[in-house]
């Protein structure tokens, strides 16, 4: 069947504080819950400055691997895990998720936090993945990170903490993080 | 225009000088020959993206596990009165009352069942209910501006609003968005999730905005005009707008039942 054309994107303006934040929107978990691990950081614009007016969302598998396919993200009740989330950053910038590691989807694959971003200035939303660091072995053999050159590859890293992991977004600069376009999009 | 001052709120170059430089894009894009269907990231006379757009190119990526899925919302998610923008408060809002419909679909055409779409607009008077909106039109006591729904088995989405108006803002002297309602939508795969405004037919500020402008191509940038359909209107209550939704193609061959499967 002929593809039908796209529908464009356009930014998301300035003005969605208002209307795409929801209660516990960005606790993908409760922060008590055994497993739960901190996602956060900065976004910076092309002069290292930070962006007070962006929105991230993180879709992600379970602790498991697991690929979550249960409703209920905009009414959290605690104990379901759906997987996705949406984080506002602050005026400083910082966006943080509260939430579990992914689990690898299949033995042997290197786990990965999927985030998007929006903002005002950002034209068209932006996929990234924040990989887990810890499976060096799985990492190396990933065929995405296998075919950035070496000096981006980091971009993609998230960076263990004593409480998780810190993964910072910078829109634009020498190290730019890697942005995503898939076949067909 | 000089687009070495990059705040984005100097207000200082003119409507001409913004327009010329949108001219000058156009020109060099129908030279070009390469038809596009996204809006550019970097397109300078939307100042606010001089800073922000990424300067190397996208990074080719085949989608792989979590890519290939979406969150499933449902009933729980999301009451049947969210889609109603003018039930929110205690009073009628002030404007025109209008339904806006459509359906969302995939690249094949097949519709996306489900799926939560979330809309958020000015008022009638061209003020969103935000702390940084500084325009001095007066807020709404009736209207938030802010809804949800889920499609039907159709794909079909449905939003009972007002007409919210243009608005004034600091990317240039004078400058002017057309009048639009912002939508986010999902897919059945996370690569097509989507975030776009919507904008109405014959608006007279198209040609002056550099958001809108920054989808260089016509055709596609018409793909955002919803069309008034008298179908939709309804007698002595509400004028109806028509707008689709195609997202990029879908990855994943999709199963009978596309909800709840197990991965």
């Amino acid at each position: 069947m002929a593809q039908l054309p796209p529908t464009p994107g356009q930014t998301v303006g300035p003005f969605f504080g208002y209307a795409l934040p929801f209660q516990h929107d960005s606790e993908l978990v409760p922060a008590s819950h055994p497993g739960a691990i901190r996602l956060h950081g900065d976004v910076l614009d092309g002069d290292g400055a930070p962006v007070p007016d962006a929105i991230l969302e993180l879709w992600q598998a379970d602790a498991d691997g697991s690929v979550p396919q249960q409703p209920g993200s905009l009414r959290r009740d605690g104990w379901t895990f759906t997987g996705w989330g949406r984080a506002s950053t602050d005026d400083a910038g910082h966006y943080s998720f509260t939430t579990v590691a992914p689990g690898p989807t299949d033995p042997g694959r290197a786990p990965f936090f999927l985030v998007t971003v929006f903002g005002r200035g950002v034209l068209n939303r932006l996929f990234t993945r924040a990989y887990l660091p810890e499976d060096v072995e799985a990492l190396a053999s990933d065929p995405l990170l296998a075919s950035l050159p070496p000096d981006r590859r980091g971009t993609l890293f998230a960076a263990e903490e004593p409480t998780g992991y810190r993964f910072d977004v910078r829109l634009q600069g020498g190290d730019e993080t890697v942005f995503l376009r898939y076949p067909g999009h | 225009m000089t687009t070495s001052d990059t705040n984005p709120d100097a207000a200082a170059a003119t409507q001409g000088e913004m327009s010329a430089a949108m001219a000058a894009i156009t020109q060099e894009y129908e030279r070009a020959g390469v038809v596009e269907t996204q809006p550019r990231l970097d397109y300078p006379p939307y100042r606010s993206s001089l800073l922000r757009h990424p300067t190397k190119d996208l990074h080719h990526a085949d989608p792989e596990t979590i890519e290939l899925w979406s969150p499933c919302f449902g009933q729980r998610d999301v009451h049947p009165l969210e889609a109603d923008l003018t039930l929110q408060h205690g009073g009628e809002p002030i404007g025109e009352r209008m339904v806006l419909t459509g359906r969302v679909l995939d690249g094949d055409g097949r519709p996306v069942r489900g799926q939560l779409v979330e809309i958020w607009q000015a008022n009638a008077g061209g003020r969103y209910v935000h702390k940084r909106d500084q325009h001095p039109a007066s807020l709404d006591p009736n209207f938030t501006g802010a809804g949800r729904c889920l499609t039907d088995q159709d794909g079909t989405y449905r939003f009972t609003t007002i007409k919210p108006g243009p608005y004034p803002w600091k990317n240039h002297r004078n400058a002017w968005r057309p009048a639009h309602i912002h939508a986010s939508v999902f897919g059945t795969d996370f690569t097509q999730r989507m975030v776009t405004q919507m904008y109405f037919p014959g608006d007279p500020l198209f040609a002056l905005d550099p958001i809108y402008q920054s989808i260089v191509d016509p055709a596609a940038r018409e793909r955002l005009v919803a069309t008034y359909d008298h179908d939709v209107t309804t007698h002595e209550w509400a004028t109806g707008y028509r707008w689709d939704i195609v997202l990029t193609g879908s990855g994943r061959t999709p199963l009978e039942t596309d909800l709840g499967e197990d991965h």
